[in-house]
């Protein structure tokens, strides 16, 4: 019979969709990978040159090094939080409009979504400044006396950080709105409940996979976020990432940066193997 | 779960409109209290809609529609306490059968006590006793339409309504559900409103069907007056085979293709056809007394159970007789390109409007 044939056949497809593939996998490989493992491997060496644990002693011994990565998960979950309570409403008015306004709202979402992160940041700056449009503006209508410090602080840093971090949030949420079932809200409520109560017994939980799904990238992103804290934070809000920025630019400390990396990682890989247990990763990808 | 009360259903010049299509022409309806009533229609006919509507997820453009002697039209949905089993089941994927069934019941405050009574009451009756923790994806389709059923009757609503419940069943599945249904039916006497587009399923379920077309109720009767004597076409067409005849009306008597004819309503005189069912009509050997036509065979089909034989009447209109396909039958049956003669009595010969 045939069957040497057609199995010669089959593998032959298989290795077809391999090659398809393999511009990408190398890409990875070289530009991911390879730098991640180099940066592994510098974080075990020495000033001198030999191999040691020192960089990693310091950030056990140095308690700044705690606070760093206290304010980066304190910094995230805020963000996170106030886009979860942002953008859980207009997902759910993006959800409710007809097909065509809301793809037009969706678009006023994305727009900025396209704008390179500096250039958002920047403008932030711009607006939030004691002499900026948000100042100038505030005190003129009268609702407050002295200009706010809204920008080189805490509240500058979460501004910027929703901002940009909102998209990442409404994307997931607004597709598990999307995907429930009409007919759910109508079965709710010829049971017997009023719009109010199908929301919270039906709607709300049946949304949830999305929020997770989308706070969890949100967390995430945060947890490395560079840009918007170090220009609007204005040296008051210094998470990981910029610690690491500064160990290399300022003390040319290769190791010492590794190292925090490292960290950041393994900490990052140990609360997403977490929150996929809390629930299970599949129902936010969807069964 | 004991009897319900049930209540009457008054519909009246019920209308919607999309654009310029008219889903619902004025409609007038009256189910009985108690009545197991199908929608019977094409899809795009209104049946669905008038379903909608009953259930108010649709507010129509004007009409009254009462329950009882409460008219309804304006209410919100959730104040209507009727039970719906939607045509993809809608069950709360998030919840257990239990929870599923208990959210009628968690929604008028009924104690947890009596609720969970109800609940296994309401499984017992559906046939899935002990079901109650199971997740809504480990059920199959059969198992879903329970639950769904379920919790459509656990508080005891006075009407249910029913959307195709069982065009997602295979065949067998849908003819025993199609029997435990009207069996639940006739157990708790809610007036109870299904809509299909299963000709056979309706004929097997309801005490009345109203066949719909064009938004519009075409006819309303028990099953059988219906099959027997449909008052159009389009129902007869609907409804099981038929062949309709082009006849003249002359003298008080019917003319097909220039033979007279007996038949059971000739007093009908402007545009008529003569409709026959297939499994009325016997090819050759006419009975005394019969209606005889001779026609051509054009051609003859074996369907397992029965076989089909088409003639060709001398002015070319085509008719069918179906025979239950037992071996002297089929050895009897004609060759194509026969000619021979389709007798039917004159209670099987119904004048119907073109």
């Amino acid at each position: 019979m045939n069957r040497t044939e057609l199995r010669r056949d089959e593998l032959r497809e298989r290795l077809a969709l391999l090659g398809l593939g393999a511009p990408a996998i190398l890409l990875v490989v070289v530009v991911m990978a390879l730098p991640v493992l180099w940066l592994f491997g510098l974080s075990f060496v020495a000033d001198d040159g030999s191999l040691s644990l020192v960089h990693y002693r310091r950030l056990i011994a140095q308690p700044a090094y705690a606070r760093i990565f206290v304010a980066t998960f304190k910094v995230s979950f805020i963000t996170t939080a106030i886009c979860v309570l942002v953008g859980y409403p207009l997902a759910y008015v993006l959800s409710q409009l007809p097909r065509r306004a809301a793809n037009l709202c969706l678009i006023a979402v994305m727009l900025p979504f396209w704008t390179s992160i500096l250039v958002r940041t920047y403008a932030w700056l711009v607006l939030l400044q004691r002499q900026g449009l948000v100042n100038t503006w505030g005190i003129k209508l009268g609702l407050w006396d002295e200009p706010l410090a809204l920008v080189h602080n805490l509240s500058g840093t979460l501004i910027g950080m929703v901002h940009i971090m909102l998209p990442f949030l409404v994307l997931p949420v607004l597709g598990a709105m999307r995907s429930i079932d009409g007919d759910y809200l109508k079965a709710a409520a010829n049971l017997g409940a009023s719009p109010t109560r199908a929301f919270w017994k039906v709607f709300f939980p049946l949304s949830l996979p999305g929020v997770f799904a989308g706070a969890l990238i949100v967390f995430i992103i945060c947890l490395g976020f560079y840009v918007t804290p170090a220009v609007l934070g204005g040296g008051k809000v210094i998470l990981v990432s910029n610690q690491i920025a500064s160990d290399i630019e300022l003390f040319f400390n290769w190791g010492a940066a590794s190292a925090l990396g490292v960290v950041l990682l393994v900490l990052t890989l140990g609360f997403l193997a977490i929150a996929s247990k809390l629930a299970r990763l599949e129902s936010v990808v969807g069964r | 779960m004991s009897r319900a009360a049930s209540v009457p259903i008054t519909i009246r010049g019920v209308a919607k409109t999309y654009g310029k299509v008219a889903a619902l022409d004025h409609v007038d309806l009256d189910v009985r209290s108690g009545e197991f009533l199908t929608l019977l229609g094409p899809s795009g006919s209104g049946k669905t809609t008038l379903l909608m509507v009953l259930a108010g997820f649709i507010r129509p453009d004007e009409g009254s529609i009462r329950f009882g002697d409460n008219e309804v039209i304006r209410l919100a949905p959730h104040k209507r306490d009727v039970g719906m089993v939607f045509q993809n089941y809608a069950l709360f994927p998030h919840l257990d059968v239990a929870a599923n069934i208990a959210f009628p019941l968690k929604l008028r405050n009924v104690p947890a006590a009596e609720a969970s009574q109800r609940i296994e009451a309401a499984l017992e009756m559906v046939q899935l006793a002990g079901y109650g923790k199971r997740r809504v994806h480990e059920l199959s389709g059969g198992q879903r339409q329970r639950v769904a059923l379920a919790r459509a009757i656990v508080f005891e609503p006075r009407i249910v309504l029913m959307d195709e419940p069982l065009s997602a069943l295979d065949k067998q599945l849908r003819e025993l559900m199609q029997l435990e249904l009207r069996a639940l039916h006739d157990k708790l006497g809610m007036t109870t409103i299904y809509v299909t587009h299963d000709q056979r399923e309706a004929l097997t379920m309801s005490d009345r069907v109203a066949v719909i077309s064009g938004g519009r109720v075409q006819q309303i009767d028990a099953p059988r007056s219906l099959y027997d004597a449909p008052v159009n076409r389009f129902v007869a067409e609907f409804i099981g085979e038929s062949s309709c005849l082009a006849v003249e009306m002359r003298e008080g008597r019917c003319h097909c293709a220039g033979v007279a004819l007996n038949v059971v309503n000739a007093h009908d005189n402007h545009s008529v056809l003569l409709m026959l069912r297939p499994e009325r009509v016997r090819v050759g050997e006419p009975r005394d007394g019969d209606n005889v036509l001779h026609a051509r065979v054009t051609s003859v089909v074996y369907q397992g159970d029965t076989y089909l034989v088409q003639g060709a009447l001398a002015d070319g209109s085509r008719i069918s007789a179906r025979g239950i396909a037992h071996a002297e039958a089929l050895d009897r049956v004609p060759a194509i390109g026969d000619s021979t003669t389709f007798a039917f009595s004159a209670r099987d010969a119904v004048l119907v409007r073109a």
